[in-house]
């Protein structure tokens, strides 16, 4: 069927735009850059008959280092009908480019490779929203990973945004890969509910950002 | 009559401040009276200002604030910390703050609300509540600095103070006390109240589902594990209810805001429909 104009302040545009989001970040996030949603401008959805819904985002991003500096882009997202374990097929397309993050990139992955001991660290950021300078990258680099869990995870009813890292444990490797164990807490805004979620995560200045291994956690046992 | 001089007798003619114990005043006076000395009255009571000195610096050490034009409106604060400033902000302006105890929480901690008001009696009045959601923790913080800016704005008769004139505000700065302490020792994501109810394992009810408008209806849920469970019922919870029987009770409310964080959106009634109320247009 044809595609039907959405109300772009509306609430499925914003779902499905954290989702875009989201997979962007995955694939040209890491820890030297960050992108994060300035303005969802249309957004339209078709009815893939016995296939699932497809939504056709216009975007502008901003760098969350440098919120002056944004990029436009355009997004498909199709969510698949039925079935709850097929992840929505995602695509992005810049219009532009994205500011180099080599340097910085550079100077995170020689820090960590030159550490004495495996870097451990946890709640980025704090209670009061603070990220300490030199946690930084570590907090760009699991939001960039998040953006893989967040994909995986993603229905047209969901809204997921990284909240923090409760912990992050670097873990020892032969190669030149650097390697980290994290367990981050999602927000799901419809719900309201904080989902603690470990991943594994492989990053290497020109290889990117992997996500090798993720599992949801049981809920907090506050009562 | 172990009388404690502070200046002491320097000749005839030079003035002396003595420290005079309690016991000794009438007879000291007498003495005074009878010889023709004239005397004068520095400071009535020297035993209150020293209390109220060992008291400052009790707080400055503990970390409560000393006034509120000292108070560091850019950190986040404890609930003994917001309490206190509502007492300074109240001490310092008697004429326009007042403080009203509308209720008690799950776990017996009082509900406080701020009257801004500049006379009349039950004047039309608007409602603003902070902090009903405990994690979100910039909207107790934005609570504070609107209270402090009302007066401030009612000083120089700017900002807010024409709405002085001829209303009453409310505001209800930590409107869910027990989820804020929660949030302070053991669980910064905590968000709904701490009340127990029969036949269940979880804690708390989300106190925006549990008004009674379309209680139960969509965006909430029964299940009392989730974030957004309604309650057993509308006003199941004390802080809910204490502010229903306040309002219901004022009887001139004229508008009502409640302050939430994350999400930079301005939302208008209904929540748990699309129709839109009856004066969208003008919201």
């Amino acid at each position: 069927s044809a595609a039907m104009e959405l109300e772009a302040s509306g609430a499925v545009g914003g779902r499905v735009a954290a989702l875009a989001t989201g997979y962007l970040g995955y694939r040209r996030g890491g820890p030297g850059r960050g992108l994060e949603l300035r303005s969802l401008r249309r957004a339209r959805r078709q009815d893939v008959c016995d296939v699932g819904h497809k939504y056709y985002l216009e975007l502008e991003l901003q760098d969350i280092q440098d919120k002056d500096s944004t990029i436009s882009c355009t997004a498909e997202v199709l969510y698949h009908l039925g079935t709850k374990s097929l992840a929505p097929d995602v695509q992005v397309t810049l219009q532009g480019e994205l500011r180099e993050a080599e340097e910085e990139e550079k100077e995170f992955y020689n820090r960590i490779r030159s550490l004495d001991k495996e870097l451990v660290a946890e709640n980025i950021p704090d209670s009061h929203g603070h990220v300490p300078p030199e946690m930084e990258p570590i907090f760009l680099l699991a939001r960039a990973a998040s953006g893989y869990v967040i994909w995986q995870n993603s229905t047209e009813n969901t809204k997921f945004q990284l909240a923090q890292i409760k912990e992050v444990k670097q873990v020892k490797r032969s190669d030149e890969y650097l390697e980290f164990d994290y367990m981050i807490l999602l927000h799901e805004m419809v719900s309201q509910e904080i989902i603690p979620w470990q991943m594994r995560v492989l990053w290497h200045p020109q290889h990117g950002v992997q996500v090798t291994q993720d599992k949801r956690q049981p809920k907090h046992p506050s009562g | 009559l172990q009388l404690d001089f502070w200046r002491e007798p320097r000749g005839p003619g030079q003035p002396v401040d003595i420290r005079v114990p309690f016991s000794s005043l009438q007879a000291l006076k007498v003495h005074l009276e009878a010889n023709a000395i004239s005397y004068s009255i520095m400071i009535e009571d020297v035993q209150a200002l020293v209390d109220e000195e060992k008291k400052e610096m009790l707080r400055s050490r503990s970390g409560l604030p000393l006034t509120t034009n000292t108070f560091d409106y850019s950190t986040y604060h404890t609930l003994e910390e917001i309490y206190s400033f509502m007492d300074l902000l109240v001490a310092e302006n008697p004429n326009l703050v007042s403080k009203v105890e509308i209720g008690r929480s799950t776990e017996n901690r009082p509900l406080y609300v701020l009257k801004f008001s500049t006379g009349g009696t039950n004047r039309p009045a608007i409602w603003i509540d902070t902090g009903i959601h405990s994690r979100e923790w910039v909207t107790q913080a934005s609570g504070v600095w609107f209270a402090k800016q009302i007066v401030q704005d009612h000083n120089n008769n700017q900002g807010v103070a024409p709405i002085l004139d001829n209303m009453d505000i409310f505001l209800e700065i930590v409107t869910n006390p027990d989820g804020f302490a929660y949030t302070q020792t053991q669980n910064r994501m905590w968000r709904k109240t701490r009340s127990r109810h029969s036949g269940s394992l979880c804690i708390g009810v989300d106190p925006n589902r549990n008004w009674d408008a379309g209680f139960g209806a969509a965006g909430a849920s029964s299940n009392p594990c989730s974030e957004t469970y309604h309650g057993p019922y509308a006003n199941s919870e004390p802080e809910v209810k204490s502010i229903v029987n306040f309002v219901k009770s004022h009887g001139n409310i004229k508008a009502f805001v409640s302050i939430h964080s994350y999400s930079q959106l301005l939302l208008y009634p209904y929540g748990y429909t699309t129709t839109p109320a009856p004066d969208q247009k003008e919201l």
